[in-house]
């Protein structure tokens, strides 16, 4: 069985990001497996633009942006393996694939980096009730098929969700000569960033209904109409504000779920919140030389940060394989997220033996106003940060510094909050 | 007029009339089956409990019962002739108060009365040392160890290829509009021209009392009879591993939670009486009774796993019985009509009798190379490693993965497409070789699908339907 030093699962933004950062690390002996027919990932279908601002300092495309990272790896001689489809990952790092070229191939690895990437929630789980016709979609499956394949998938639109990859194709469908009606939502608040309802709904005089769902969907062969209704504070639709739209598609953007089939596998823990494995400050998961970063670890908005977080990963699982990493005897500290804070990545630190800074990721879980963020270390507050918003939409990060655990040596766990400011 | 005089016209390409179509083809005839959709198993038999029920059930000397009991008997010849999924993994019935137990003892003599072999009463906490997930409200249980689980997509497609290889005519996208008696046989008037033969068999589900009224005065009514379903993700498909029913009582009609041959949880069904025998729309109202009247005989549901809702209509006949056999005043025209619960159980017994009916009629011979034996679909993810290199090695396409969530391969999507009667439609795929039934509910395989269908096929990429004329998937090329 061939043995690698690195196995990155995934050659999407994270995979990508990963695989330069651990070759730049003193890595060489690395491995992509990527399940598409290319390199990028979702980026690829992603023609619209925004990408890349933090990382480039410039405007690009998804296509742009996942170009760079590929023309990167390419030019550091990256290996990667296309129509690599992962069937299983063992505990002892025995990775199963399977491609047309090789067949059934089992390979092993020192440490492994999980980067595959999220799915978007369907139809199904959301329990939306009346017939099942064609012309409902996931808003991202109508983007491969508008953006990749070139057909349009239909003319009167209605969106129900209003996260990111929802907006944009309210706003390409709309382009395409589409009549967007309507996105619903179905919290009082909207999933996606707020740059996207301005520029993709505002601007083009999309209303945005929030709190109201999907009630109903006519027609048994193709979608007819759907009929939204409002929701009351549970979330239960009020009877009497039923309102009919004629459409001949429905798009769902109702959430990202991190693909972890293969993680849960491993026999991670798994965390409730994000959907995605517990790690620490390193990325690492509860399993020794297994890391993960990008959509598969929390879903993120911004692929800027999806690879800086990669990067790091990568960076970790190389002096894991240099052996370099943990020096000092562990001083493990435990993240806790209360008050309005749904969760954070990482869920611990080891203190002794962080970097100088690590950047602790996390969602608030309604939108607030005028909220501190806050910081203790054991019962000590140690940072507080005004903030005018916060919205589900939008990840918000903490920079925790080495030298601030100085003064703290015995403490066993962080609390981030929001406050009353 | 299309094509010559048959000698028996299968009007439903359901379990039923596939059934009937099979074993029609054991004897020298010439068979035609027609099917208003692109494809069989287009109607009831797609949404349904996916049961083969052990036949206590029903009431003693009725024509459900004695079909039920038949048929169930012969799943796990029919499973190894045609190679679909069956799997008895046992029935049990819940009992929920001690002064429900006469009821329950009532069922147990009604099965040992229609022959059905193996029943025990169970007490609560026996039964939950079996099945840990069983409510602790419930006292006792009727085990049922014949009543079996069976995929109703895998049966009827390959009933139906099995007849099509023995030379039975499927003709989809037809659907009948008249039939007219002549002193020796029927016209049957479709969409797509007139039909000769000498026989007609009526399989057409919630529309048989609709054909049948076409012919005879003794008229048929059948009400739509409409069940919500939950399907749970694979993750939670071993929750229960008996298919657990409900003793009706104080919870009225029951819910039942099972496993199933693809290793999901399904809860369901309701029963609500509706007008249109096409109205196959979930309600909120319903869903959330499934979910309520589910959580009380198991524990611990994870109804967050839920990946799809879905809904079925049976087809309820006034009479509460099968209507099965020659119609009394339209002599060569035979029915299988108001076949509900447990019909899916009882189509191979049912497709034997009333293709003896037939044979005996015609007096026809049986042939004498009818095979039985059907190729089933090579299940990838289901292959230990070796069995799966040496697949790939064979054909390159069992190693190009296209739906994720079920390890579903293009070499089976192509097989899907190319075999005897293979798939049209995106649910033509879908049914045959699971494409798109997990956990993305075909997310991310919808656009190589259509890809590969089209490709396979010659259909026009926007032309590519989720089912028949009518539910293209794509509006236009940009």
């Amino acid at each position: 069985m061939k043995q690698y030093d690195i196995v990155i699962i995934g050659g999407g933004p994270a995979g990508l990001a990963a695989a330069i950062s651990a070759k730049n690390a003193g890595v060489s002996d690395i491995m992509i497996l990527e399940r598409d027919e290319s390199l990028g990932g979702i980026l690829n279908q992603c023609i619209h633009n925004g990408f890349g601002l933090h990382t480039f300092k410039e405007e690009l495309t998804g296509p742009e942006y996942a170009a760079r990272f590929i023309a990167k790896a390419q030019e550091m001689e990256i290996p990667y393996k296309l129509g690599a489809m992962v069937l299983s990952v063992s505990p002892e790092k025995v990775i199963t694939y399977m491609n047309k070229q090789e067949g059934l191939v089992q390979i092993s690895a020192k440490a492994i980096i999980l980067a595959m990437g999220c799915r978007e929630r369907p139809r199904g789980a959301l329990n939306i009730p009346g017939f099942r016709p064609a012309g409902i979609y996931s808003a991202g499956t109508a983007q491969r098929l508008m953006n990749i394949e070139g057909y349009s998938v239909g003319k009167e639109v209605v969106i129900l969700g209003s996260g990111d990859i929802g907006l944009i194709m309210a706003r390409r469908m709309t382009l395409e000569g589409a009549n967007v009606k309507v996105v619903a939502e179905l919290m009082p608040y909207s999933g996606g960033l707020k740059r996207n309802i301005v520029q993709c709904l505002n601007d083009f005089n999309i209303p945005l209904k929030l709190s109201h769902t999907v009630v109903g969907i006519d027609g048994e062969k193709r979608i007819t109409g759907v009929t939204i209704a409002e929701v009351d504070a549970n979330r239960q639709p009020i009877p009497g504000t039923e309102i009919h739209y004629d459409c001949d598609t429905l798009l769902l953007s109702c959430g990202l779920i991190p693909e972890n089939e293969l993680t849960r596998e491993i026999g991670v823990e798994m965390n409730r919140v994000t959907s995605g494995p517990n790690v620490d400050d390193k990325l690492q998961t509860g399993v020794e030389g297994v890391f993960a970063c990008g959509n598969v670890l929390h879903v993120h908005d911004l692929v800027d940060h999806v690879s800086s977080e990669a990067a790091l990963a990568g960076e970790n699982a190389a002096a894991y394989v240099l052996a370099k990493a943990e020096t000092e005897s562990a001083h493990k500290v435990t993240l806790k997220a209360e008050n309005g804070v749904r969760y954070t990545v990482p869920q611990t630190i080891d203190v002794a033996n962080m970097r100088d800074s690590v950047t602790v990721r996390f969602r608030v879980a309604d939108i607030y106003h005028n909220r501190s963020i806050a910081v203790y270390y054991g019962d000590k507050k140690v940072m507080s940060r005004k903030k005018r918003v916060l919205a589900p939409g939008e990840m918000e990060q903490v920079l925790l510094k080495k030298d601030s655990f100085k003064d703290y040596p015995d403490i066993t766990e962080i609390t981030i909050r929001t406050e009353e400011a | 007029m299309i094509g010559s005089r048959y000698d028996a016209v299968i009007i439903g390409g359901g379990a039923v009339g596939s059934a009937i179509a099979r074993e029609l083809s054991r004897y020298e005839l010439s068979v035609c089956l027609l099917e208003k959709e692109e494809d069989v198993c287009s109607g009831t038999s797609k949404a349904n409990s996916a049961i083969a029920h052990a036949g206590f059930d029903a009431k003693p000397g009725t024509k459900k019962a004695e079909f039920n009991v038949k048929g169930n008997a012969m799943m796990d010849t029919l499973a190894s002739e045609l190679e679909f999924e069956f799997k008895r993994n046992g029935s049990v019935v819940l009992c929920f108060a001690d002064e429900d137990m006469p009821k329950l003892a009532e069922l147990y003599q009604k099965g040992i009365q229609n022959g059905v072999e193996g029943l025990e009463i169970v007490s609560g906490d026996t039964l939950r040392q079996r099945e840990p997930n069983i409510s602790d409200e419930v006292v006792a249980a009727l085990v049922a160890p014949t009543g079996g689980i069976v995929c109703p997509f895998g049966m009827t497609i390959a009933l139906a290829e099995n007849a099509a290889d023995n030379g039975v005519e499927f003709r989809f996208n037809t659907a009948v509009t008249d039939i007219r008696k002549h002193d020796d046989g029927y016209t049957v008037v479709t969409n797509c021209g007139e039909i000769e033969t000498k026989t007609v068999i009526n399989a057409a589900g919630v529309y048989s009392d609709v054909i049948h009224n076409m012919v005879s005065e003794k008229k048929l009514h059948i009400t739509p009879r409409k069940g919500d379903y939950c399907l749970l993700d694979k993750e939670a498909g071993d929750h229960v591993s008996y298919t657990v029913f409900q003793l009706p009582g104080k919870y009225g009609k029951g819910i039942l939670v099972s496993p199933t041959v693809h290793g999901n949880l399904l809860l369901g069904p309701t029963a609500v009486d509706v007008e249109d025998k096409d109205n196959t729309a979930t309600t909120a109202a319903e869903l959330a009774d499934v979910v309520k009247k589910s959580a009380v005989s198991v524990k611990n549901i994870p109804y967050r796993l839920t990946i799809t809702s879905f809904s079925g209509v049976r087809a309820h006949e006034d009479g509460d019985d099968f209507v099965i056999g020659e119609a009394a005043d339209a002599p060569g025209f035979f029915d299988a009509a108001g076949i509900e619960s447990p019909g899916l159980t009882s189509a191979p017994a049912i497709g034997v009798y009333l293709a003896e009916c037939v044979a005996e009629k015609l007096g026809a011979e049986k042939k004498a190379n009818f095979n039985p034996k059907r190729r089933g679909f090579v299940k990838l993810a289901e292959k230990s490693f070796e069995e799966r290199a040496a697949l790939i090695k064979e054909n390159p396409l069992y190693g190009v993965i296209v739906c994720r969530c079920m390890n579903i391969s293009e070499g089976e999507i192509v097989d899907a497409i190319k075999r005897t009667l293979g798939a049209t439609s995106l649910d033509g795929v879908k049914r045959r070789v699971h494409q798109g039934m997990g956990r993305c509910q075909a997310g991310f395989c919808t656009s190589k699908t259509m890809e590969i269908l089209s490709r396979d096929t010659g259909i026009p990429l926007e032309k590519i339907c989720k089912n028949s004329a009518g539910s293209e998937m794509l509006s236009h090329k940009m």
